[in-house]
């Protein structure tokens, strides 16, 4: 049930925001706090997949781990599945957390290694008292064979498979629960060349065919990954969603200029496609500016006011950005 | 073209238990010529970085060479005195590595560290050398370099850490550098940056390079030419246009096949490859690839197809001098 009628988000995200404390030489407060993701709204419709893409250091994964409660929001709201995530109490997270799973970067690590297939599929359904012990058997089974891994795969552990299978693991793990929103953060980065495409299929696949119609949130730095799995993209940059939009649109007709230059920095799909001289950015480096907007120091179309009044979101259609002067 | 690096034979393997030794590296071949930006691609484990270690005789315990010449400017690296190859080291072949920093000390400013290797590899005393290093950090548009000169590394982003990481392995005036994965940790927009310096350095310095990478992209971005390792072995050569235009090893067109491009839908299935990469020690007896190729057919799984063609566009597959696809079963 959602609280409001008109509202078609699964996931609802507004004015989310955290900052770290600066540490001293010897791990001691300092005081000054440093904002990792400031004032960031975007909402996730069910079923849908929504990109979160940026630079290191740009707040995305910091924005997936407070939309996962891994991490305490100092200010904002989360509304999940008509439910005001952020103020739920420890028993109901729990409850509900069984609707909103993660799949990380790198299986090799985020895997428990002496835990057999069977129970790291299982967990989840253990914690959350899916059915009997049979029945939840037979799920991690009927899982096993959804993620293309054989039922061999049950008794073993993760490090007796490959980087690829050991991901089709963890996405059977997040699946398990039959969740509503699955948080992706880079999941294929990880892996192999050549087995990326067979987990980005199974992806595309298992959104269309799990019984739950899961929404994505993904993480990622390669646009044409993007394009692929993600109708919606948000591009952040020092904590601040810069620009969102339908993906087609914002690729084609990106307004703010950082989202120019990262798509100037894809590299070539091909030798005839070369850029000579490289993507034009200031090499990067420099404190935070204190005011203005954060990217002036790197923008080719930098002007006074930049320096002086950090810009505002402009909405325009379906399409938002923070700029001053957009193309 | 001129020779610069010609590898003949390297052959490397690593103790297995039971006396028994597996071959990570099975007896590749290639040369490199002066100002050739050299592209050598695969996967996790496939051997590229060991090769390129291979070329400095520093492959790590408990990896062996077996065989194998590496001929630098005409001389065997392996067989040269320790002293020479130090000097080859730094001097004769410079070196980046994917982790800008790792390799450096923490309590060491850019600038010393540059001093030093001025001073060993050019025998220029402090004062030149100092000015020397700051030619340098301003050579691979480092802002700043007086100042940065003086930074410790912990005080620089990646990139900026990357660039000094060129200042350092270039300053020492090698002819070869050899970068192992140079962007792959960095943020796309600073691996657009640090791509085109190689680039510049080879135009301004005559450099030859051998680029390591997984990244194709990596590849059309920067290579001349390309050479595409699997399991051990080099499996294509080619031209990189020849590479994506006209590949002749069904590894290498699964490969560009089951990359996203733009012109793909959103939600539209890519062409993945099936199977795993297989593990060293457990590689099959024929071609290693025919468990995952498209194309196999019987005489793949008992012969292991040679590195063959003309000189620089070769392809190890009993198909390559077909058209591609055509074959009789």
């Amino acid at each position: 049930m959602t609280s409001s009628g008109a509202s078609a988000s699964l996931l609802r995200v507004e004015g989310l925001s955290k900052s770290f404390a600066a540490r001293g030489l010897f791990g001691g407060a300092r005081g000054t706090a440093v904002p990792a993701v400031r004032d960031v709204s975007f909402d996730v419709p069910p079923g849908q997949t929504l990109a979160l893409v940026g630079e290191s250091g740009s707040g995305k994964t910091t924005t997936a781990r407070l939309v996962l409660r891994l991490l305490a929001a100092d200010a904002g709201r989360v509304t999940f599945d008509g439910v005001d995530w952020l103020p739920l109490p420890a028993g109901e997270l729990r409850e509900k957390r069984r609707e909103m799973s993660v799949v990380f970067q790198d299986p090799a690590t985020s895997l428990n290694p002496r835990l057999t297939v069977e129970r790291l599929v299982g967990e989840p359904l253990e914690i959350h008292a899916v059915g009997t012990r049979a029945e939840r058997r037979e799920r991690v089974r009927a899982l096993l064979a959804r993620v293309g891994l054989p039922e061999a795969a049950l008794s073993r552990t993760p490090r007796e498979f490959s980087g690829g299978q050991r991901q089709r693991i963890g996405i059977a793990r997040a699946l398990a629960t039959e969740p509503r929103l699955v948080v992706l953060d880079e999941p294929v980065s990880a892996l192999d060349v050549s087995v990326r495409a067979q987990v980005l299929n199974l992806l595309l696949e298992l959104q269309e065919t799990t019984p739950s119609r899961p929404a994505y949130l993904f993480i990622g730095h390669d646009l044409a990954v993007v394009r692929l799995l993600a109708p919606r993209t948000a591009v952040m940059f020092r904590g601040q969603i810069v620009e969102e939009g339908p993906t087609g649109e914002l690729f084609s007709n990106p307004r703010h200029p950082y989202t120019r230059l990262l798509l100037a920095s894809q590299p070539a799909a091909h030798p005839s496609e070369r850029k000579r001289g490289g993507a034009a950015d200031a090499v990067e480096g420099g404190p935070p500016a204190p005011r203005g907007c954060a990217f002036r120091g790197r923008c080719p179309s930098a002007r006074a006011r930049c320096a002086e009044e950090e810009p505002q979101e402009t909405v325009d259609g379906d399409h938002r950005f923070r700029c001053h002067f957009p193309s | 073209m001129e020779g610069l690096l010609d590898v003949r034979g390297l052959t490397l393997s690593v103790p297995m238990g039971a006396g028994a030794r597996a071959r990570l590296v099975d007896g590749i071949s290639f040369a490199i010529g002066k100002g050739e930006i050299v592209a050598l691609v695969g996967e996790s484990g496939c051997g590229k970085s060991l090769s390129a270690l291979a070329l400095l005789d520093l492959v790590p315990e408990p990896v062996r060479v077996d065989a194998g010449e590496i001929l630098f400017e005409g001389r065997d690296v392996r067989r040269l005195p320790e002293r020479d190859k130090r000097r080859v080291r730094g001097g004769g072949i410079g070196f980046v590595f994917q982790e800008p920093g790792a390799a450096l000390d923490p309590v060491r400013s850019m600038g010393e560290e540059l001093v030093a290797v001025l001073r060993r590899h050019r025998g220029l005393n402090r004062q030149d050398a100092e000015s020397e290093a700051v030619a340098w950090l301003a050579r691979v548009a480092l802002p700043e370099p007086e100042k940065r000169f003086r930074d410790l590394p912990h005080q620089m982003s990646g990139g900026m850490k990357q660039r000094a990481m060129l200042a350092l392995a270039l300053a020492g005036g090698p002819r070869l550098l050899v970068a192992d994965e140079p962007t792959t940790a960095l943020d796309v927009t600073v691996q657009a940056q640090i791509l085109a310096l190689l680039h510049d350095l080879r135009e301004g310095l005559g450099l030859s390079v051998l680029l390591i990478t997984h990244d194709l992209g990596v590849v059309a971005e920067t290579a001349d030419r390309t050479l595409v390792m699997y399991a051990g072995e080099i499996v294509e050569e080619a031209s990189v246009s020849g590479l994506f235009d006209a590949p002749r090893h069904p590894y290498t067109r699964a490969l560009l096949a089951s990359r996203p491009t733009v012109r793909d839908l959103p939600g539209q299935r890519l062409r993945a490859i099936s199977g795993n990469v297989p593990e060293p020690g457990n590689r099959p007896p024929g071609c290693a690839f025919a468990p995952r190729c498209p194309s196999v057919f019987e005489r793949c799984r008992g012969e292991r197809p040679r590195l063959e063609g003309e000189p620089l566009r070769r392809a190890a597959c009993f198909l390559a001098g077909d058209s591609g696809e055509g074959r009789a079963a």
